[in-house]
Parts: C-alpha cells; sequence; structure tokens
C-alpha cells in the first residue's frame, strides 16, 4: 500500500473560535510506527488540534491526512480507522472484560469471528485471559489501563490517540503502560500521545511543544535537550512552556 | 498547643472497599504538609473525613483539637476544602460566586483580600465571566480563592494540580508557600511524586493505608538500595537485558535513564562490561540518586 506515506501529515492546521485562534497554522508529518509526544501547557491548544486529527472537528483553514484520509472530506473514514484512549476510563464498570472489547469491536464494525480471532490473541498476549469474565469496576487500575488500550485497538488501527493516559496512575502501573506502547509501535501502530509527565516525553521518538496555538518545538528528545543544552525533557518543556501568554 | 490533623487509627469501607484502613499521621500547625500516592489510594475519602463530610467507621480525626464528627459545625467555618473535581458554581460569575461564599461564611470579601489577592488579582479583570467559561487554572485560582474567603486555620486542598502542566504546577506550589507563609496549615494531595520535595512532611498511601510519614529528604534516605542509572541506545533492549540478569532486583524507566535495583552481588562495572561484550558498545551504568518516586516503587514492589 502507501507504505511510505506518514501516518500524520497536516499543514498550516488552524482552528478560531470566534476571533481567538485556538490553533494557529501548525505543520508536521508523523511518521508509520512512531511514537509522538504531543506536548503544550494547559490551553496551549493540544485537545483543538488532537480532536481535528481524529475527524471530530474541522479545521477553519489547512489541511491534513490521517492514515491516509483526507481530516476534512474523509472524517468518517478516519474515524473507522483510529483508535482512541482518553484519561478517563472509556469503559463501562457493570460490564465484564470481554463484554466491553465486544462493544468496542462492534462500534468499530469487526464481525464475530475477527473479533473472536483478535480478543483472545490480545488478552493472552496480556495475560488477561483469566480475568475475561470480570467486571471492569472490580478489576485493580492496571488491568483497567491496559483494557482501555486494548478496547482502543480492538480494530488493529494504523494508529492510536492516547490522551493524558497515565494521568494519576501508580509510578509502577505508568511504566507497564509505556512497556504496551512500546509493545504496540514495534509491532508497527503509530502512536500519538498527550501527557503532563515530562519522565514519559523521554520515552517518545519525537516530541512536539505547544505554546499559544504554535508548535514551538519539534525534534527527538535528544536533539531538544541539546539544542537548549539542559539535561532533562523537564527542562526544555519549561525553556520553551515559559513564553506562554494565554492566561491559562 | 493542639495539632492542626491529628487522624488516630481511621478506617473507613464502601461495601467491600477498605478505602481507608487504619491510617495515622498527625500535621503540625503553619505545616505544608502533603499525602502522596495514585488514584484510588483513599486521599479523597480522607479528605472528605478531614473536611467533616463524612465519618469514619472506626478511629477519631481531629482539626484543631475539634472532632470532625461531633464539632463538625464548629470546624466548618475553620477549614477551607477545595475538593478534586471543580465544585463552584458554573452558571455563576466569578464575582457571584465570591459574593455567594463571604456570605456562606458571614464575612466580607474585603476583610480577607489581603490572604487572596495575589491568587484572585488575574481573575479581576473578568468580574462577569461566569466560572464555567474560565479555562482550567482561572477556575483553580477562582476555587482557591472561594476556599480561602473566609481565612481558614486549616486549608484542605485535594489534588489541586491534576491534569494541570508543568510550568503552572511549579507556579501553584509557589502560592502555597506564600499562603503557608502567613500561617495557615495546608494539606495538599498530589499523584506526581515529584511535587512531595515542595512539601515540608509527606505521608506517603496507597490502598487505603499510610506507608511512610516524613521530610522528604528523610524518605529519602530510607530508600537502603543499590541503586544505578543505565543508559543505552537501545533503552528497551537494555531494560530486558538487564532485568534477566540475576543480580537485578528490579529495573525500569526513569526519564532520559533507567534505574537498575542491584542486590550485593551486583556490580555495575562487571554488567557494564559484560553488555559491551555482547554488542551494547555505548553502555553507561553509574550510581543514581533515589526519589520518593523510587521509593514508591520499593514499597509496591515489596507489596505494602
Amino acid at each position: 500500500m502507501e507504505n511510505n506515506n506518514p501516518a500524520i501529515s497536516v499543514r498550516d492546521l488552524t482552528k478560531k473560535f470566534g476571533n481567538f485562534t485556538a490553533v494557529d497554522h501548525i505543520s508536521f508529518d508523523v511518521g508509520k510506527g512512531e511514537i509522538f509526544g504531543f506536548l503544550g501547557a494547559n490551553g496551549a491548544g493540544k485537545t483543538t488540534a488532537m480532536r481535528m486529527l481524529c475527524g471530530l472537528s474541522f479545521p477553519t483553514s489547512g489541511q491534513g491526512q490521517v492514515a491516509g484520509y483526507d481530516i476534512v472530506s474523509q472524517s468518517e473514514d478516519i474515524k473507522r480507522h483510529i483508535g482512541y484512549m482518553s484519561q478517563k476510563f472509556s469503559l463501562y464498570g457493570e460490564l465484564t472484560v470481554i463484554e466491553n472489547l465486544r462493544l468496542f469491536s462492534s462500534i468499530y464494525g469487526m464481525n464475530r469471528q475477527s473479533f473472536r480471532h483478535a480478543s483472545s490473541r490480545l488478552l493472552e498476549e496480556l495475560e488477561m485471559t483469566d480475568m475475561q469474565n470480570a467486571l471492569v469496576k472490580d478489576i485493580p487500575v492496571g488491568w483497567k489501563q491496559k483494557l482501555a488500550f486494548l478496547s482502543a485497538t480492538i480494530h488493529s488501527p494504523e494508529i492510536v490517540f492516547l490522551d493524558e493516559p497515565t494521568g494519576g496512575v501508580d509510578p509502577v502501573t505508568r511504566r507497564k503502560f509505556w512497556e504496551l506502547i512500546y509493545k504496540a509501535s514495534s509491532d508497527g501502530m503509530t502512536v500519538f500521545v498527550t501527557t503532563h509527565y515530562l519522565d514519559e516525553a523521554e520515552y517518545c521518538n519525537r516530541v512536539s511543544i505547544m505554546v499559544d496555538g504554535h508548535i514551538n518545538a519539534l525534534d527527538a528528545p535528544a536533539a531538544l535537550k541539546q539544542r537548549y543544552n539542559v539535561s532533562s525533557m523537564d527542562e526544555v518543556f519549561r525553556i520553551v512552556a515559559k513564553d506562554s501568554t494565554r492566561s491559562d | 498547643m493542639n495539632k492542626a490533623i491529628e487522624i488516630s487509627e481511621v478506617s473507613k469501607s464502601y461495601g467491600y472497599i477498605h478505602a481507608l484502613d487504619r491510617v495515622n499521621f498527625t500535621v503540625e500547625q503553619g505545616e505544608l504538609f502533603g499525602l502522596i500516592g495514585p488514584d484510588g489510594a483513599g486521599k479523597s475519602s480522607l479528605y472528605r473525613i478531614i473536611a467533616t463530610l463524612s465519618a469514619p467507621d472506626s478511629g477519631t480525626a481531629t482539626v484543631n483539637g475539634m472532632d470532625v464528627v461531633r464539632d463538625y459545625r464548629k470546624l466548618r467555618k475553620r477549614i477551607g476544602y477545595m475538593p478534586e473535581k471543580f465544585s463552584l458554581y458554573q452558571d455563576m460569575t466569578v464575582a457571584e460566586n465570591m459574593a455567594f461564599f463571604s456570605s456562606l461564611f458571614g464575612v466580607s470579601a474585603k476583610e480577607n483580600y489581603d490572604l487572596i489577592a495575589p491568587i484572585f488579582s488575574q481573575l479581576e479583570k473578568f468580574p462577569d465571566r461566569m466560572a464555567g467559561a474560565l479555562s482550567g487554572g482561572m477556575k483553580q485560582k477562582l476555587a482557591l480563592s472561594c476556599a480561602l474567603i473566609h481565612r481558614p486555620e486549616v486549608l484542605l486542598l485535594d489534588e489541586p494540580t491534576t491534569g494541570v502542566d508543568a510550568v503552572s504546577r511549579s507556579e501553584f506550589w509557589d502560592m502555597l508557600a506564600t499562603l503557608r507563609e502567613k500561617g495557615i496549615t495546608i494539606l495538599v494531595s498530589t499523584s506526581y511524586m515529584d511535587e512531595a520535595t515542595r512539601c515540608e512532611r509527606i505521608a506517603m498511601i496507597n490502598n487505603g493505608r499510610i506507608l511512610a510519614v516524613d521530610t522528604p529528604s528523610a524518605l529519602i534516605n530510607r530508600l537502603d538500595e543499590n541503586l544505578y542509572n543505565a543508559v543505552a541506545t537501545d533503552m528497551f533492549g537494555l531494560l530486558s537485558r538487564l532485568r534477566s540478569n540475576p543480580d537485578v532486583i528490579d529495573c525500569y524507566t526513569f526519564g532520559a535513564t533507567l534505574h537498575v535495583v542491584g542486590n550485593d552481588n551486583f556490580s555495575a562495572g562487571q554488567v557494564e562490561e559484560a553488555l559491551k561484550k555482547t554488542g551494547m558498545e555505548d553502555v553507561r551504568i553509574y550510581h543514581a540518586t533515589g526519589t520518593i518516586e523510587d521509593l514508591f516503587i520499593k514499597q509496591i514492589r515489596d507489596g505494602k
């Protein structure tokens, strides 16, 4: 197929709400299988940009393709070919593990046979087979996280969007989640992730930092640290984000 | 003088979930005290008890010597509580929310203005804005102003920095340090381990139990481990190689490096040489300084 095309490609993507420009001419590419960290201060425009990439909102101007589909004219196709997981668990506590997976698989239009195949393989990989009949509200937070990730990727999307997936999670579970991300990426899935934990920025292949609607820095963590002559992404973030003028 | 907060053998269950299991700690007058732990650790359950909104199943809790169950009416005037979820009236303006909370506590916003001025000054520009239409950071400042309007003796802040970016988080902690200088006792909870060092003392909490209480530096000194940094170009390859080493107790990612916990036989030099011989030419293993996060990981590893 179009194996050399980037997974995400946007040019001059802009979103205005009245006379407020939330996202102001951002341009970037994300390669296939890449782990791309999308950082920024609160109010910088990350969520607005992410909504456009997921086909949930249209740009005021500019253009982009996600998974090979146009973000304006093919937003429904985008929704079918991506996965999305937010910080608030998007799982149903009163349903069992397998029922949650079945629900998401049917939302993504999978047939029963491919669901059975995918779910048994993934549950086994994550050592969750024994838990498949447990109610989600009763399982520990670490398992809920794995399950939320499974629900977002059960249909083998080309790209998965993770919106602060590790907020508030204990330090051990948080690290296990990142190993899951690495596994998905090494299997070829593109991972687009936001986080406020700057140690997690170090685990990304490349990182962008949004400030007041613009992307003010974009590179590999090592290159950014070298450019700003500091030893951690935390310091890079502070230097780049300190120029923020938005009220937040 | 009474302790600002005294928690003694407090337990609380919701159905079969043990939210709090015999919790004990005290907060001194004027202290900036942190409650550090992940979501689901029991932090909010404890806050609701201290804020007199729910009673413990067993054990006692007092604030400035007053019991949270028996003396709840008196206490409510003396504490300021900012819950994790934004709980001001979204369809009232900034000025209306301030007026509402002032009249609730029978004070005028003017008399305690000196206390809230550093926080509220940025909000004064838009008194007629609906609270629901404020940005996240501004909502937080308004909520804090409303919690301070009656000049409480003890300020209870439940996860004020969750979902807040690193720069704004650091500004928020500067603000707390200023309030502390004015003599207000502050109990603040967080799931960000790096914020522990901004507190005078902390209690680490997980699964409803207090794991340890002390100053951040004393806690880090307690971390009695052979801790090393390890780096190489192929970080995840290095991670699995180190984990399969019998002398490695634990190995986990730690930002730009891996942290390696070795047993008494672990020799950084030898392990580094062995890895170099098998193709990881750029590997480096060197001493690491522990953090509260390392201590937390150790406690979870030890099943505490």
